[in-house]
């Protein structure tokens, strides 16, 4: 059967800005949906707020709205366009709520639009715990005991029929968030109440802890025949009580006999038949009690999911790609396999290597918060990798995560462990850490049995038996070492035989030399003498019994090499690794839209990547595609591979963020296509880049190069306080501070040392420290020169908080609103002097501060930024595509000439990006922003005034800002005085205000009336409420609060962390709450305009 | 206890092709000397991509002669035990593995692999690059190969025409000497060609399924009084199984015929079709078929090296229908004789391992013999 084509507009939701829980893997399969539903001839109508994706590119849809994932909104989308249809099940959780909503509100209804892929029912049946455990027991399927509750009296109740410890999950609710396990009667109010409070229909599931179980995951894909078909089964190394995004997870399933596997697969189809999706595909989770086999359901996702994404990657199966042509009316025997071409997609793929991955979490930039695992995900990342043996994949995947490991340990980062640790280190693998898997590789060096072990983690023995071991093959490496020292040639310990079988298990170059006290030179070298190199094999969706036609691979030491070097001239792109807070998917968009550009221009593109989120790692998108670690090993490997320099026109490091630059670094000559790696040098060396600065004549504000905490003290007397502190070569401004006397920063340094100590940061590289502008506005560029000298300013951004809020956190808008015409020329002349001196052939970002219209430059990075998709998205040309052309040659003025860069755009708009934060899933955390980076993703707004604009960007954000009732200031003395302008415009568009006492009195003193007057928090009367208790109460809509101090027991603290748990909007610099007064105040009488993107750039 | 964990002994071998490919591997053992200097087996090298059950399939009596390749990297990692068997022993000649962890961790395994493939003195052999080998089978077709721990050359020459399963009746090999009855229900009579215990348990569900030897003559048979028969699986080559057409042809009309894998490819020569050899087969538990023509489909076990050829089929002097195709390579996958009530699947219905799609045939052989 053909394509529908009683429908003709579809309606796609992305799944909004990147949250825990919920990342590019949405952004890899919308765009897999639109190109779908492109190719088959639909108009595709895109609703996503987030503009870091490759989807919200206007080339991806017809009309794509870059607007809040927002009901009225979408209402609006659907009157603009009248789309015949709605896909919600490739956005995510968040896409199938709005789509539910719409449906409820009888939008869809109202406009005659069909819900495909999943209906109303369907998605009800799923997402709803009483339906779904109905629905499973008519199946006879068991589901964990438990019953639900609305409120905490009844949550009680439903405690008392089971016995603690007990799970309670809120409903409808994203990756699990306010779900928790308790123990006690205590926890089990607090987890119940804080799990009411997070369920938008306030509705919890108390259900029997089946912690300990193993856990696994079913990929299932349904069409319109009803046929069925696994795509793919993982199975969880953590076992249940774990969150399965932060679980490290291993495809295919190891432990199942084929009786245990076909009664899940049997189960997973009576699920998603009975659940009623129809066309698409779902993920469904078990649990199987290790002793005795028995299992149950535990929840099913009606939709396209993580774990979908993760199983397109580990099999070769575009789910999302096929879930689409289910939708729109294809039957899976009509679909051809992309990657045999030659056989149906009606089949189940099968997989001859082992795929593991491996979470990556940000506990270190929330200070105060539990670095423990749970059934809440907690992880802003992770990577994959794929070996012959799980032994190889797991080595593999513990360097891809890039947290300094050259595999399960064997590298500095090694706890040293004697048996006397035995016992503490078993306490330690009893609870689900971040660390877990290195404290059970430390308990077995300290002598631990797989018994000792098993019996407190309940992780499965046969991983426990792998990681035992790799334990034994280290320590057998390790035995060596003496006789190396004493000597003895390296290549008589290591003989072939015996370095090829380390290589079978996963080990690196680097982790062998570092047990042996050798370099890792040595062990290359001698290994290449053996001609031991990686063989690479194909992922194929079918263990070989095919020929496949696309080149996806990755390493082993078998032997076979699958990979045919072409001819053609080729580009090899570093991608950027796990996702992580500073460095996520603007880098994997930059990376995406180099290779689309260099395909295009007739090169080969060679992607290298670890990310199984991303479309990077998307078969489809590069010529050849290697999931191999970001390494310096593995990607040597890799170029060699591909036939060595000079069969490689160059390789592309300055598009993946901090990742491929430091492998540049560590990569001896590595043939870096664009900016050479001594300009990015320059720019991180703070000597070179002084020097540069002042023979340019460009302002800095003064600073210093230290390494020590004496040379600080002695740099901080010179510049004079407040300071900024931040260690070189990271992202995200990681461990970055603002100290304002000594004490502050000795404590700072001591900070920074021991995060170096933990593999945090890189101590090798010194520390710098700058005066830092207090009030100055800062400013974001990003510009590309190339090779002649051309060069072209993307776009000015300016930032709407003040200097010190690191600029990923900060919300900035394109076109500047305060900045003078002279200031902007400055800016202009200065980065193009900049660019010009550092020979930058390529994209660079330059960050200043402007204070008193003077232009100071604060830093300065040849390479692609965090802010490129937006600068591309606000101003309709693609920097990176114009970028990557230039890198290889062509000159911005012929790229001028073929429309490549046509700076659109009649203007009149504001686009303004704002940061989303992941405060709601660390309840502890204190909200206030700093010179740490902390959000995980964006959203843009786009209007045709800055304050609606920024009014969208909230809304978008997740922040909506009232039109009426209450907004509660409590203010900083020093802000106080903007306090009366602020209370002014706001009692203007008809709130009222609610204040703490201090600032309530200014106000007053100054003529704004208070509404209400709140009590300090520490001083608690009866006739006065305090703060967190009017928080509680609902009535407020706004909060703006600026620091008095920080630390948990201040008042701010208290009243960021009320705003938070009960989600509202909470503003804490000065800066953004007047822009957000400016928007409240033009929101009363003027609407937001819903336009797409592409109109906005059409001339 | 849930785990296990062994002590095993590796002995470095090589798998030599008949074409004269060489891989190297290791034989293992559970205990040091089992694998010395002059030691080799032969056999056809085939390759299977199930990613669980390797016990059902190197217990399946189809398996005899046959080297079996396992794509999936990963095994032994569940361990064996009594229920999961399909036969009495290990049929397979060698089992070859990327990797044999020497620890099984299941509540249902009881004993190791290892352990029951050496109870049948069939050789386990690993860390061999089983990608490249099934690579290889798949260009140049399965070939008969030889394991063995002298060097490739000395090995190459130990191969023989009589490693392949072109020509061999290995059916009445494997086949039981005894009549076995099991169930309860309408008899039927159940040729065992190298029958699974699986398909038995099924059709005991729902016949007194009288099983009896492969030579057994249509007399016998008849003496039964059966109300159906039943053709099972088996290995080698259907041609070199000429005493079948005895046995089915003076059967079909009188009494409704279910056959299975060589149960299939023998129905079909019963009524004058052709058996043909495909290239490398088809192995493994995710082979789509196509039954009729409203698009629907089953993931099918299959584990085949001949196919019965389609025109054949329609050159037979019987009616015949295509009702089952290989939706990869569009080989037939089942047939049927409509006026005489008999048809028959290449696939293994049963699954063992392998996925439940098709377990519908055996209900519509019960109907059929309850003239439903």
């Amino acid at each position: 059967m053909p394509a529908r084509r009683d429908i003709s507009k579809v309606l796609v939701i992305g799944s909004g800005p990147i949250v825990i829980g919920q990342a590019c893997e949405f952004d890899y399969s919308g765009t897999q949906a639109c190109r779908v539903l492109r190719n088959e001839g639909y108009y595709v109508i895109l609703a996503n707020s987030n503009p870091a994706t490759i989807m919200t590119d206007p080339d991806f849809a017809d009309a794509t709205y870059i607007e809040p994932l927002d009901l009225e909104v979408l209402k609006r989308i659907i009157e603009i366009e009248r789309p015949d249809a709605l896909l919600p099940t490739l956005g995510g959780q968040t896409a199938l709520n709005l789509a539910m909503e719409l449906a409820e509100a009888k939008v869809l209804e109202e406009y005659g639009v069909e819900m495909i892929g999943a209906s109303p029912l369907a998605i009800a049946t799923a997402e709803n715990r009483e339906l779904f455990k109905g629905a499973m027991n008519e199946i006879g399927l068991r589901t964990p005991r438990s019953g639900f509750a609305h409120d905490l009296a009844g949550a009680i109740e439903v405690m008392h029929e089971i016995s603690l410890p007990i799970v309670i999950r809120p409903s409808f609710i994203l990756g699990g968030a306010g779900t928790g396990i308790a123990s006690t009667f205590e926890e089990f109010v607090e987890i119940a109440q804080a799990g009411l409070d997070a369920s938008p229909i306030s509705e919890i599931l108390v259900e029997e802890s089946i912690a300990g179980w193993k856990e696994y995951e079913l990929e299932v894909m349904r069409d319109k025949a009803d046929n069925a078909v696994i795509i793919c089964s993982i199975e969880n190394f953590d076992p249940m009580g774990v969150h399965t995004g932060d679980s490290i997870t291993v495809a295919p399933a190891q432990t199942l006999s084929d009786v245990e596997y076909q009664r899940m697969r049997d189960a997973a189809f009576k699920v998603i038949r009975r659940i009623g999706v129809e066309t698409g595909g779902s993920n469904i989770q078990f649990a199987v009690n290790p002793n005795t086999g028995e299992m149950v359901v535990i929840e099913m996702n009606p939709r396209v999911s993580r774990s979908s994404a993760l199983a397109s990657k580990a099999t070769g199966f575009p789910i999302a790609k096929f879930a689409t042509m289910l939708a729109i009316g294809y039957r899976l025997d009509e679909i051809r396999n992309d990657i045999t071409k030659v056989t149906p997609a009606s089949f189940e793929p099968t997989i001859d290597y082992v795929v593991t991955k491996v979470p990556r979490w940000a506990f270190e930039k929330f200070p105060g918060v539990e670095a423990q695992l749970g059934t809440r995900m907690q992880s802003v990342g992770e990577a994959m990798a794929i070996g012959r043996t799980f032994i190889e994949s797991l080595q593999k995947a513990m360097r891809s995560i890039e947290l300094g490991r050259y595999g399960l340990g064997g590298d500095p980062l090694d706890r040293d462990v004697t048996e006397a640790d035995k016992e503490s280190l078993l306490e330690e693998v009893k609870v689900a850490t971040p660390r877990r898997i290195f404290a059970v590789d430390e308990a077995f060096r300290a002598g631990a049995t797989v018994d000792e072990v098993y019996e407190a983690s309940k992780i499965d023995p046969w991983f426990l038996y792998q990681i035992k071991m790799i334990v034994e093959m280290k320590a057998e490496i390790a035995a060596h070492r003496t006789e190396l020292s004493s000597g003895k040639s390296l290549d008589s310990i290591l003989t072939k035989a015996t370095l090829k079988g380390y290589k079978k298990s996963g080990f690196s170059d680097a982790q062998i030399a570092h047990l042996l006290g050798c370099s890792r030179s040595e062990v290359t070298s001698i290994r290449r003498n053996y001609g031991l190199v990686p063989g690479y094999k194909t992922v194929d969706t079918c263990s070989g019994e095919f020929e496949a036609a696309t080149p996806y691979h990755y390493s082993g030491y078998d032997g076979e090499s699958e990979v045919v070097s072409s001819e053609k001239k080729k580009v090899i792109i570093l991608g950027s690794g796990p996702n992580r807070i500073g460095q996520g998917i603007e880098f994997d968009y930059c990376c995406v839209h180099a290779s689309y550009a260099l395909r295009a221009a007739g090169y080969e593109t060679i992607m290298v990547n670890c990310n199984p989120e991303t479309v990077s790692t998307d078969y489809d998108t590069s010529d050849k595609l290697y999931l191999e670690p970001l390494f310096a090993e593995d990607v040597e490997e890799v170029i060699a591979a591909e036939g060595g320099y000079d069969s490689v026109v160059g390789v592309i490091v300055g598009l993946g963020g901090q990742t491929p630059l430091r492998l540049a670094q560590e990569i001896t000559e590595l043939k870096v296509l664009g900016t050479s790696s001594d300009a990015i040098d320059i720019a991180e060396d703070r000597k070179r880049w002084s020097a540069l600065c002042s023979k340019l004549g460009i302002d800095q504000p003064s600073g210093a190069t230290v390494f020590t905490v004496s040379e600080a003290i002695d740099a901080g007397k010179q510049i004079g306080y407040p300071v900024l502190l931040r260690p070189s070569y990271v992202l995200g401004g990681r461990a970055m501070e603002i100290v304002y006397d000594e004490g502050e920063l000795t404590a700072a340094f001591g900070r920074l040392d021991a995060l170096a100590q933990e593999g945090g940061i890189s101590r090798s590289g010194p520390i710098l420290i700058d005066s830092f502008l207090e009030d100055a506005v800062e400013v974001d560029v990003d510009a590309v020169r190339d090779s002649e000298g051309g060069f072209y300013l993307g776009g000015i951004m300016e930032h709407v908080e003040e200097a010190g809020i690191h600029s990923g956190d900060s919300a900035c808008v394109i076109p500047p609103i305060t900045l003078s015409d002279e200031v902007q020329a400055k800016i202009l002349v200065n980065t193009k002097a900049i660019a010009n001196a550092l020979s930058v052939v390529g994209l660079i970002n330059v960050q200043y501060a402007v204070k008193d219209s003077r232009v100071y430059v604060i830093e300065a990075n040849p390479r692609a930024s965090r802010t490129v998709p937006f600068v591309s998205k606000a101003t309709g040309v693609p920097l990176v595509k114009v970028a990557s052309l230039v890198m290889v040659g062509r000159t911005l003025s012929s790229l001028h000439l073929d429309g490549t860069i046509d700076p659109t755009t009649s203007g009149g708009y504001y686009a303004v990006k704002e940061a989303v934060m992941p405060f709601s899933r660390f309840p502890t955390a204190d909200t206030l922003l700093g010179p740490e980076m902390r959000s995980t993703g964006e959203v843009m707004g786009i209007d045709k005034t800055f304050p609606l604009a920024f009014a969208k960007a909230q809304l978008g954000a997740g922040s909506r800002l009232p039109n009426r009732g209450m907004v509660f200031l409590s203010l900083a003395d020093r802000d106080k005085h903007a306090a009366v302008n602020l209370a002014n415009r706001l009692v203007e568009a008809g709130l009222s205000i609610a204040a703490t006492f201090g600032t309530a009195k200014y106000l007053e003193d100054n003529g704004v009336s208070v509404g209400t007057i709140v009590g300090k928090i520490a001083e608690r009367s009866d006739d006065r409420a305090d703060a967190v208790e009017l928080i509680s109460s609902g009535t407020v809509g706004l909060i703006i609060n600026t620091p008095h101090g920080r630390g948990p027991r201040s008042d701010g603290y208290h009243i960021r962390s009320a705003a938070n748990r009960h989600k509202v909007p909470c503003i804490t610099t000065v800066s953004a709450a007047l822009a957000a007064t400016d928007a409240i105040r033009e929101m009363s009488h003027s609407d937001v305009s819903i336009r797409s993107i592409q109109s906005y750039h059409r001339r | 206890m849930i785990y296990t964990t062994e002590r095993i002994h590796k002995t470095p071998g090589y798998l030599v092709l008949a074409d004269g490919t060489s891989f190297e591997l290791e034989l293992i053992s559970s205990e040091k000397d089992r694998y010395r200097g002059d030691f080799f087996v032969g056999g056809e090298v085939v390759f299977n991509t199930v990613l669980s059950g390797y016990q059902e399939v190197i217990t399946d009596p189809s398996y005899a002669g046959q080297m079996v390749t396992f794509t999936t990297p990963e095994i032994g990692n569940y361990g064996v035990n009594t229920i999961d068997m399909e036969s009495p022993r290990v049929w397979a000649q060698v089992v070859i593995v990327r990797n044999y962890s020497g620890i099984f961790s299941n509540y249902r395994g009881e004993r190791s692999l290892l352990d029951l493939c050496e109870e049948s003195n069939v050789p386990l052999v690993t860390s061999i690059d089983t990608r490249a080998l099934t690579r290889h089978l798949r260009n140049f077709g399965a070939l008969a190969g030889v394991v063995g721990t002298a060097e490739p050359i000395a090995l190459q020459r130990l191969i023989t025409n009589e490693m392949t399963t072109d020509g061999r009746d290995l059916a009445s090999f494997v086949s039981r000497k005894e009549i076995d009855v099991h169930g309860s229900g309408p008899r039927i009579v159940a040729i065992d060609y190298g029958i699974k215990r699986s398909i038995v348990r099924y059709l005991s569900h729902r016949f007194e399924t009288v099983v009896v030897p492969a030579k057994t003559s249509v007399e016998e048979i008849m003496a039964y009084n059966p109300r159906g028969l039943f053709l099972s699986n088996g290995p080698g080559d259907p041609a070199a199984v000429d005493y079948a057409v005895d046995q089915i042809a003076p059967v079909l009309g009188s009494m409704p015929i279910f056959g299975i894998c060589l149960g299939h490819q023998l129905l079909a020569r019963a009524v004058g079709a052709e058996t043909v050899k495909l290239k490398f087969g088809h192995h493994g538990g995710n082979h789509p078929v196509g039954r009729g023509d409203g698009g629907a489909v089953e993931i099918t076990s299959q584990n085949h090296n001949y196919a019965v050829t389609r025109e054949s089929l329609a050159e037979s002097s019987f009616a015949t229908e295509v009702t089952h195709i290989n939706l990869n390579d569009q080989v037939v996958e089942g047939f049927s004789l409509p006026a005489m009530r008999a048809f028959a699947v290449q696939y293994h219905p049963e699954a063992a391992p392998g996925p439940h799609d098709s377990l519908y045939l055996f209900e519509e052989f019960s109907k059929m013999v309850q003239g439903k």
